[in-house]
């Protein structure tokens, strides 16, 4: 299978708020908050590190998950958020994708 | 309860301020009947500090940021304050009177990801539009800002300040924002200079026809659900704060000062002076603000529609006291509902208690009925 690549859209607004994330579409003002497992794969969304990898390095390290469960989470999780345009999906890397200079 | 309502509880429990309202400029290119603000530079943030203060919002949560004036597009680093806002992730809604956005200019709004442009427009008709901004030709601007930015995609708002000089073409600007494709919102707000100066009250719209907008289906929705009575308080209304001024939103003016509300006028400290997350936390003002509930307020706790009243906190502010009523609301809701607020119920009583012999001028049944401090044909 082909390995996913993920990253930010520019077209968002994102902040934490209380240990969920907040993201809305500024293209069509869909809004979200993401859980902490969710929030790991979003800050991770650099548009170079295979989701793979993500899932394997980032979500099963820090939430003791299986990664197979963890994975099929992730497929869902950014299937949703890319039909906003709130993830851009490449199956090769992104470059210069995602915002240079948030604080979320 | 929505997720964005969830979001608002979560930061008023956590005590973070989720909405800042930053006027970057009063200067003007209109010239408004109805605006509050004095349209000279004492003194504006420079970019640099405006940026500064954008990376503080940040760091301090802020995530719905409104950017407005004066005219924004009066300063020439408005696209770079822009730019730099939604680098750091606000959500950015921009409010403008659209006579300077040109094509480029919405394409440029576009291009850094504003979620949403809110545009004044006072009137269909440009005699009765270009009276008010005192500015020839500006409806005309405003069209066709509103449409560039459409062809851009962006959301746009049609915001229509009602007042006596344009009450009857409310209907012509509904049908223009349909006839644009945009949103539309009414406010028949109109608030005192912030000087303190009350003259422009005279073009606040007279009860009778508030009570025509309360009844505009279109406006409203149900008509029988929104000018219900309101339903007996419980203890739960009584806890609760009138607004989010102070508690979860604040605003900047173009000189760094914080207040509550851009409506809120209760100076509440200044970022060149103090960081921002200071005046937030330790504002001994915004403290005052954030520690009155419902039951706090000596006549409006008593009024039957403290649940259900927009109380402004702001406008009583301007009134007096902050914690008084704000006659303007109590006028919403009376027209509203047909009950008169505690508020105005207690004037009357002062007004049949006072001289003897009193010569008033001639008003209509209903107000001299009111006025007598007998309300039961306007309860019926």
């Amino acid at each position: 299978m082909a390995e996913k690549y993920i990253a930010r859209s520019k077209a968002i607004a994102a902040r934490m708020l209380g240990g969920e994330m907040m993201v809305m579409s500024a293209v069509d003002s869909t809004f979200f908050t993401l859980n902490e497992v969710a929030s790991t794969i979003w800050r991770a969304a650099d548009g170079r590190t295979p989701l793979s990898e993500i899932v394997a390095g980032k979500v099963c390290q820090e939430f003791d998950v299986d990664q197979e469960q963890a994975q099929r989470g992730a497929d869902r999780f950014v299937n949703e958020l890319s039909q906003h345009g709130i993830l851009l999906v490449s199956d090769h890397p992104l470059i210069d994708s995602s915002p240079s200079a948030e604080r979320p | 309860m929505s997720l964005l309502a969830e979001m608002n509880q979560k930061a008023l429990d956590l005590g973070l301020p989720i909405s800042v309202h930053l006027d970057v400029t009063y200067r003007c290119n209109e010239r408004c009947v109805h605006c509050y603000l004095d349209h000279d530079d004492h003194g504006e943030m420079t970019t640099a500090e405006i940026i500064d203060v954008l990376e503080q919002l940040a760091d301090a949560g802020v995530f719905f940021l409104s950017l407005s004036g004066g005219e924004v597009l009066m300063r020439r680093d408005f696209f770079e304050i822009v730019e730099r806002a939604r680098q750091l992730l606000f959500n950015v809604k921009v409010k403008t009177n659209g006579v300077m956005i040109g094509e480029k200019e919405a394409a440029r709004l576009r291009q850094l990801g504003v979620e949403q442009v809110q545009i004044s427009v006072y009137s269909h008709r440009p005699e009765v539009h270009d009276a008010i901004t005192k500015l020839p030709g500006s409806l005309k601007r405003t069209i066709r800002a509103i449409r560039f930015l459409k062809s851009q995609g962006l959301k746009v708002t049609l915001a229509n300040v009602l007042m006596t000089g344009n009450f009857s073409d409310q209907p012509g600007v509904i049908a223009l924002a349909k006839e644009l494709g945009v949103a539309y919102t009414l406010d028949p707000t109109i608030t005192p200079k912030m000087d303190g100066d009350r003259s422009i009250l005279a073009l606040r719209i007279p009860g009778s026809e508030l009570k025509q907008v309360f009844r505009n289906q279109e406006l409203v929705g149900n008509v029988e659900e929104f000018c219900a009575p309101p339903p007996a308080p419980d203890e739960d209304v009584m806890d609760e704060f009138p607004c989010s001024a102070g508690h979860t939103a604040c605003y900047i003016s173009p000189y760094g000062d914080v207040f509550p509300c851009v409506q809120f006028p209760l100076p509440s400290g200044n970022v060149r002076q103090q960081k921002f997350l200071d005046i937030w936390n330790h504002s001994p003002q915004l403290n005052e603000v954030r520690s009155i509930h419902a039951r706090d307020l000596p006549t409006c706790s008593t009024c039957s529609h403290v649940g259900t009243c927009t109380r402004c906190p702001g406008l009583a502010y301007m009134e007096g006291n902050m914690r008084g009523p704000s006659t303007a609301d109590c006028e919403k809701s009376f027209q509203r509902t047909g009950i008169p607020s505690a508020n105005m119920l207690a004037r009357s009583r002062a007004v049949s208690a006072g001289p003897l012999i009193q010569i008033q001028p001639l008003a209509n049944p209903l107000q001299n009925q009111l006025l007598a401090g007998d309300d039961s044909l306007l309860t019926a």
